[in-house]
């Protein structure tokens, strides 16, 4: 007779294999659709490029070197590749200045939403997420339609006589961070969005009674304990701000050079697919750094709650 | 006791505050005027949605009344906001902030305040001390029981030295020993404070045991404000009769007002002495309360006569519910001995004696 505690045991390991078995498929498609692409690229980047693309199976550091480095042909002396540092500083400047312009509007609309009725609330959430349904190209272009030259703005402006020729916003800097604040805003509104519901408005009372004036409270109870939802509104922006192609190739008229452009290049008329894949890692470990930096860094002021 | 007993704290003088719009519009607090003594244990007291809460609300600043006045020391707080008032408020779920240590929540009034660091730090130790938690200090506040966070609630909303503290059931979350605890320690504190404590609940028990003075409150109005003996004694109205504490309700009519006394003849032809209140002229026929414990039954002829319905044991006192012959219901409650039983059985023919000043003609 089996006792209560090898009953006990043998339910563990039912619940294990339960568990391995149930997650089995969401396990093979991380396994062939994503860790194995990205070990073909790293080997990729310790390869040959071959003269079509492709590449040569032969061992070769040059990928590597040739990402922040540049062999001068005359003299093979190696000097900083000012252009990739460059390339490298602009795609982090955009996602970084994207990042915060996202939560300056983010943190107030979930702010806004988070204290209406509970009706209303549902409308709102519906509201933010309508831009998810259209494709990225299709809404970077409507962005387009807006501010090119003939667009709205610039026609509403000459209309009423505020400018008197059209303001150039398309194929700038700006134009880049409007369409990146726009596109990636939802992904900052609805994780703040969750914690600020969340938070119990009582808090904010006992704030106010305790003298703290509007800014005090929002500065050290509201933001405080929304804390988790701004870091991971963060997080979803920079990310894919890191690596946006689309947005910056259509409103930026791909006159500077980003990141994914640069990657896309190696992969295409480049033709050097070692380039490319050393180049994604690197992008990868930025991506890494800067998040457990992030995340190390605000996890010290810790809000361990929730 | 207090010093200076004819000083207000807050004088609240014809405050109305409605909610919502048009039809579906509630006046949760209908012109409401009531003085509330300095260093006084004032408590409002009603069943939930008679408006003490949100005239508390009002006080404290987190809703403004749509007409009247709350002065505080004569000056008129009801635009202030509530960063701007003088007053601190325990609610009735701590609303401790999760993020900070029991120190830092104590002490997050006087930052707010401006004070400087060495006197917050003394004034929290001190707090900490009044409220026994000095053990507890680093803590956070999701790490100690709902007793502690109720101290901790109390300490931060007395460290800045409010003129006025404002408690909103602040022990309803406690189970019933701690609770207990938590009055004596209450009036502990205010004693030693000195602070006017503004008291919201809806037990009656607690409101008798802890006040100076108490607001009855239903449906937006105040009923009867007295201290604890009035309220209990001397009930102005039916509502309050019947709120606190069991009664017995008889049709009496009414003859010989003075004096503040009036001749009351029963259904049952018997005529007993009440007390009626101060300025109310009763009609001809009204309602005179009598409490359970100041009757007695006999087997022999009684101001009232009637048959036992129902006996209940209580432990310390019995409760015998007896059908008048009037067709009245009125209950008698029996002080316990240990050796004998209350003397009496299901269906007895019993008399009931009305004890001297114990009845109180009612204003309804």
């Amino acid at each position: 007779m089996a006792s209560a505690e090898e009953v006990a045991k043998a339910a563990e390991r039912r619940d294990v294999r339960d568990r391995w078995l149930l997650s089995a498929p969401a396990l093979l498609v991380i396994l062939f659709a994503a860790t194995g692409p990205l070990l073909i690229v790293l080997v990729y980047s310790f390869l040959t490029p071959g003269p079509y693309g492709d590449v040569k199976w032969q061992f070769s550091s040059d990928a590597w070197t040739s990402v922040f480095l540049e062999r001068d042909i005359f003299d093979d002396t190696l000097s900083l590749a000012a252009a990739h540092v460059t390339i490298f500083w602009r795609s982090i400047k955009l996602a970084v200045v994207t990042t915060l312009a996202t939560l300056a509007l983010g943190f107030p609309t979930a702010y806004f939403m988070a204290t209406r009725s509970e009706k209303t609330r549902d409308l709102w959430l519906f509201l933010i997420t309508i831009p998810f349904w259209t494709n990225l190209l299709i809404r970077t272009f409507a962005v387009l339609q807006i501010i090119r030259n003939e667009g709205i703005v610039n026609t509403i402006l000459l209309k009423l006589g505020i400018v008197s020729a059209p303001v150039q916003i398309l194929y700038t800097d700006t134009a880049i961070l409007i369409g990146m604040a726009y596109v990636y805003l939802p992904l900052m509104v609805l994780p703040i969005y969750a914690s600020m519901e969340k938070l119990d408005f009582r808090l904010v009372e006992a704030g106010y009674d305790l003298y703290a004036t509007r800014f005090k409270v929002l500065r050290k109870i509201i933001f405080p304990l929304v804390k988790p939802g701004v870091i991971a509104g963060s997080i979803l922006v920079f990310i894919p701000a890191l690596g946006a192609y689309v947005t910056p190739s259509v409103l930026g008229g791909g006159k500077n050079m980003m990141l994914s452009n640069l990657i896309e290049l190696q992969f295409g008329q480049g033709r050097n697919w070692p380039l490319g894949s050393a180049l994604s890692i690197t992008v990868m470990i930025i991506v890494m750094v800067a998040l457990l930096a992030y995340v190390r860094n605000a996890g010290k002021s810790g809000v361990r709650h929730g | 006791m207090p010093d200076k007993p004819d000083r207000n704290a807050i004088e609240v003088v014809n405050v109305s505050k409605i909610f919502g719009s048009g039809e579906g519009q509630v006046a949760a607090l209908d012109k409401v005027s009531v003085s509330i003594r300095e260093n006084e244990f004032f408590t409002l007291l009603g069943p939930s949605g008679c408006g003490k809460t949100t005239l508390l609300r009002l006080i404290a600043g987190f809703d403004f009344p749509t007409a009247g006045e709350i002065l505080l020391y004569g000056q008129d707080i009801a635009p202030l906001p509530p960063f701007k008032r003088p007053v601190n408020t325990v609610f009735q779920s701590y609303a401790l902030f999760p993020h900070m240590t029991v120190a830092d929540n104590i002490g997050f009034g006087l930052e707010m305040l401006g004070k400087p660091k060495a006197e917050i730090r003394a004034r929290v130790a001190e707090m900490l001390k009044l409220v026994k938690m000095e053990a507890l200090a680093g803590r956070r506040t999701g790490q100690i029981s709902g007793g502690q966070q109720q101290r901790v609630a109390l300490a931060r909303a007395l460290a800045p030295q409010p003129k006025v503290l404002l408690l909103d059931e602040p022990l309803s979350a406690l189970d019933y020993k701690l609770r207990k605890e938590m009055q004596i320690e209450l009036k502990r504190l205010q004693h030693e404070t000195g602070i006017t404590f503004i008291f919201v609940t809806h037990d009656q028990e607690e409101a008798l045991t802890m006040s100076d003075r108490i607001a009855v409150m239903s449906s937006g109005k105040i009923l009867q404000v007295g201290s604890p003996w009035d309220i209990y004694d001397k009930p102005a109205d039916r509502f309050v009769a019947d709120f606190i504490g069991e009664t017995n309700f008889l049709t009496a009519a009414i003859s010989g007002i003075g004096n503040g006394k009036a001749r009351a003849t029963l259904k049952s032809g018997t005529t007993i002495e009440a007390t009626v209140a101060e300025g109310f002229q009763p009609k001809d026929e009204a309602t005179v309360v009598v409490r359970p414990e100041h009757a007695k039954l006999t087997k022999d002829k009684g101001d009232l006569s009637g048959r036992v319905e129902n006996i209940v044991y209580f432990g310390t006192d019995t409760h015998i519910h007896v059908h008048l012959d009037s067709g009245e219901a009125f209950t008698v409650r029996q002080q316990n001995t240990r050796t004998a039983g209350c003397g009496f059985e299901r269906g007895d023919k019993v008399g009931i004696m009305i004890g001297d000043d114990a009845a109180q003609v009612l204003r309804d």
